[in-house]
């Protein structure tokens, strides 16, 4: 059942899912793209800003204000995790990559079973007025929270962009990631620019996962849903890439919404990951990747 | 005879005495898994607490055959690779006299073959059609469906009163939502329904409006949704951003979640309109269930699992007393004994009487299809009340019409 309408209303939503694909890796880019960190909690800290998200919801506060709200805290959260990360794994040598891996599974399961104990298994979900609701523009109805999820996307790569690029420590952070010893060298140290990007990184997640809560339901085991498609978005951008995060983001969104919409849903994951498997084997360093 | 060896008869006497006695007071061990954590963890828990107020029940009435009952429960996480080797420790290790299934389909097919194989009784707990192939003579159900066809014809029926001639489907891609699909899928046709649309989807979709797009574009008048939980709540917010067009006068049919608490309360408004299955919903008039629902809320506010519990915590208490009534009655744990009794005889529980067909799965099934109405925001209360799902099936406790079309009921 083909028509252009369809198609164009199928690209329409692949960008707004694009960009919230986009929006829930970006902290990942930073910590496993720029700094090889293998962060796997990255989803579980994600899962846990949306449950701090709507405790905050609670006494009032808008699921955006309260992610904003969450950044530092999470900032200050990601410092002290990648400093107990670089004393127990990294210091220690060539095996950090293995050890760590299971540094953060261990980590992303404290989160879960964490939030099981305390909110129970039951979903989640955040109220707001742009929660359910949806703009219409010429006989199209597109839901608020995507438009949200879209927006926020595209703040964030471009806060992100501009900050690596522009400011002194942005540019200590990709200079770590290119050559560490170089930096060592001019005289900066370059752990406590790991931490600086860690805590970013996980700052970011905390904007990420009011997105999660915004976009839907949220429950304690939904991080292993998002482990596969935010590597993927990661890899596939070429690793520490803010832009090509977005682009890769909304590749995905919008191969999904269309295959999803014309050839049938159960093919939408398949599509997605084969063509991370096509990419790869033609660009093994990712679509932006040097 | 010597009276050191007297002594030594009298010993031996005594401790085979006392060992009987002792064996005599060992309490009833009912074995199960359990989902805690997993996609069925919020069903499970609600449902265990069920269970546990049974236990605690028959064991202040002074436990069965003058012996208490024990309860052993393992989390299965939802994962049906853990449960062929929890019912196994079940069996071997903690010696377990009676067996219940974990709740859901997926989790309990695989130990089908283990209980088939010892030639055990096991009560299920709210699976579909695991025994159409095993066909295990000691196996019940308590969930109130026996085919697929029981838990659409409800739903397809209320749909051909509106004069419904095309209609759509959507449905995860899972063997149990599967099932049931396929069979409103056959009774559709045997109704003479013309499929418009009909899509399977995988079950890590994330945003659902790519679909509701197509299904308004594809103009149907009913809409079957099998679903699971996520999936529900992002297809019902879907469909209340993007709307299903006018075309459609019938909504819902399968959709799991909306029968829990958190999901109904979060949804709210978005819920109006919607016919969908259902277990048990205010207004249904089993005896002893209202006072069941009473307890049974005081303890889920402490246990902070679902404050209603309308849909498993019923049917799972339900569990409990087939197994009394039939060990009360038989005055055996064997469980060949017990299978040719549930067989046999009505059950009388608190969701009403059960009479068992030869598969073990309701001789008469009441799945129950209610269309949410005036339903209001952020209130939990409001469920309590009959009226707020009107039950449109079956027929003997039918309380309203079904109302269409679906987007006016709404009020959009």
């Amino acid at each position: 059942m083909f028509s252009f309408e369809l198609l164009l209303e199928a690209i329409l939503f692949g960008v707004l899912l694009g960009c919230f694909y986009a929006a829930v890796s970006i902290g990942l880019s930073v910590s496993f793209g720029l700094l090889d960190v293998p962060h796997v909690a990255h989803p579980a800290i994600m899962v846990f800003g949306s449950y701090c998200t709507y405790l905050l919801g609670l006494y009032g506060l808008d699921p955006i204000v309260a992610g904003i709200v969450l950044m530092p805290v999470f900032f200050l959260l990601g410092v002290g995790v990648y400093r107990f990360y670089y004393e127990s794994f990294e210091k220690r040598g060539t095996e950090a990559g293995v050890r760590g891996l299971a540094f953060f599974f261990g980590i992303a399961f404290i989160i879960e079973v964490g939030l099981i104990l305390v909110f129970g298994v039951d979903q989640r979900m955040a109220q707001a007025p742009y929660i359910g609701t949806s703009l219409s523009i010429a006989g199209y109805r597109i839901p608020y929270r995507l438009l949200v999820a879209f927006g926020v996307a595209l703040v964030l790569t471009a806060a992100l962009t501009i900050y690596f690029s522009k400011t002194f420590l942005g540019r200590a952070i990709k200079a770590v990631a290119q050559d560490e010893p170089a930096l060592r060298l001019m005289g900066a140290n370059p752990v406590r620019i790991k931490q600086w990007a860690f805590g970013i990184a996980t700052g970011v997640s905390a904007l990420a996962g009011a997105m999660l809560i915004i976009v839907g339901p949220v429950e304690p085991s939904l991080d292993r849903l998002y482990i596969g498609r935010t590597f993927c978005v990661v890899v596939l951008a070429g690793l520490g890439s803010m832009t090509g995060t977005l682009a890769a983001g909304l590749i995905l969104g919008i191969a999904e919404s269309i295959v999803l919409t014309l050839f049938g849903a159960s093919w939408a994951p398949a599509v997605a990951f084969g063509l991370l498997l096509i990419v790869l084997g033609i660009r093994p360093q990712g679509l932006f990747g040097r | 005879m010597r009276p050191i060896r007297l002594i030594a008869a009298a010993f031996a006497a005594i401790a085979m005495l006392a060992s009987g006695l002792a064996a005599a007071q060992q309490p009833i061990k009912v074995g199960m898994s359990m989902p805690q954590t997993g996609s069925l963890g919020a069903g499970g828990k609600a449902a265990l607490l069920a269970l546990q107020m049974w236990v605690e029940d028959v064991n202040a009435k002074g436990g069965l055959l003058g012996r208490k009952v024990e309860f052993i429960v393992y989390d299965d996480q939802t994962n049906p690779a853990l449960t062929p080797g929890i019912y196994t420790k079940l069996l071997d290790v903690d010696k377990v006299d009676l067996l219940i299934a974990p709740y859901g389909t997926v989790p309990t097919a695989p130990i089908m073959p283990l209980v088939k194989q010892r030639d055990l009784l096991l009560m299920g707990n709210f699976s579909f059609q695991v025994n159409r192939t095993v066909k295990h003579d000691k196996w019940f159900n308590n969930a109130p469906w026996s085919d697929a066809a029981s838990w659409s014809d409800g739903f397809i029926g209320a749909g051909q009163k509106l004069g419904a001639k095309t209609i759509a489907f959507l449905a995860a891609d899972q063997e149990f939502a599967q099932n049931l699909a396929n069979g409103a899928r056959e009774l559709a046709k045997k109704a003479g329904l013309q499929t418009v649309y009909d899509q399977n989807y995988p079950p890590a979709t994330v945003d659902f409006s790519s679909m509701i797009r197509a299904v308004r574009a594809a103009k149907p008048d009913i809409v079957f949704v099998m679903s699971y939980p996520n999936d529900s709540v992002a297809i019902v917010r879907a469909v209340n951003e993007i709307g299903v067009g006018d075309s459609v006068k019938l909504f819902g049919g399968g959709m799991v979640g909306l029968q829990f608490t958190p999901i109904m309360e979060s949804l709210g408004s978005s819920l109006n309109g919607i016919v969908n299955y259902n277990t048990y919903v205010p207004g249904l008039k089993y005896p002893g269930v209202e006072e069941f629902l009473q307890r049974y809320a005081k303890k889920a506010v402490e246990a902070k699992v679902d404050p209603l519990g309308f849909y498993l915590p019923p049917f799972n208490y339900a569990i409990g007393q087939m197994l009394e009534q039939a060990i009360t009655a038989t005055k055996s744990l064997d469980h060949k004994v017990l299978a040719d009794y549930i067989h046999k005889n009505e059950m009388k529980t608190i969701v009403g009487p059960i009479r068992y067909g030869p598969d073990g799965e309701w001789a008469s099934p009441r799945v129950v299809q209610a269309q949410f109405r005036g339903i209001v925001d952020k209130n939990t209360e409001q469920f309590r009340q009959p009226g707020k799902q009107v039950i449109l099936h079956p027929e003997q406790f039918k309380t309203g019409e079904v109302v269409a079309p679906f987007e006016k009921v709404r009020g959009k």
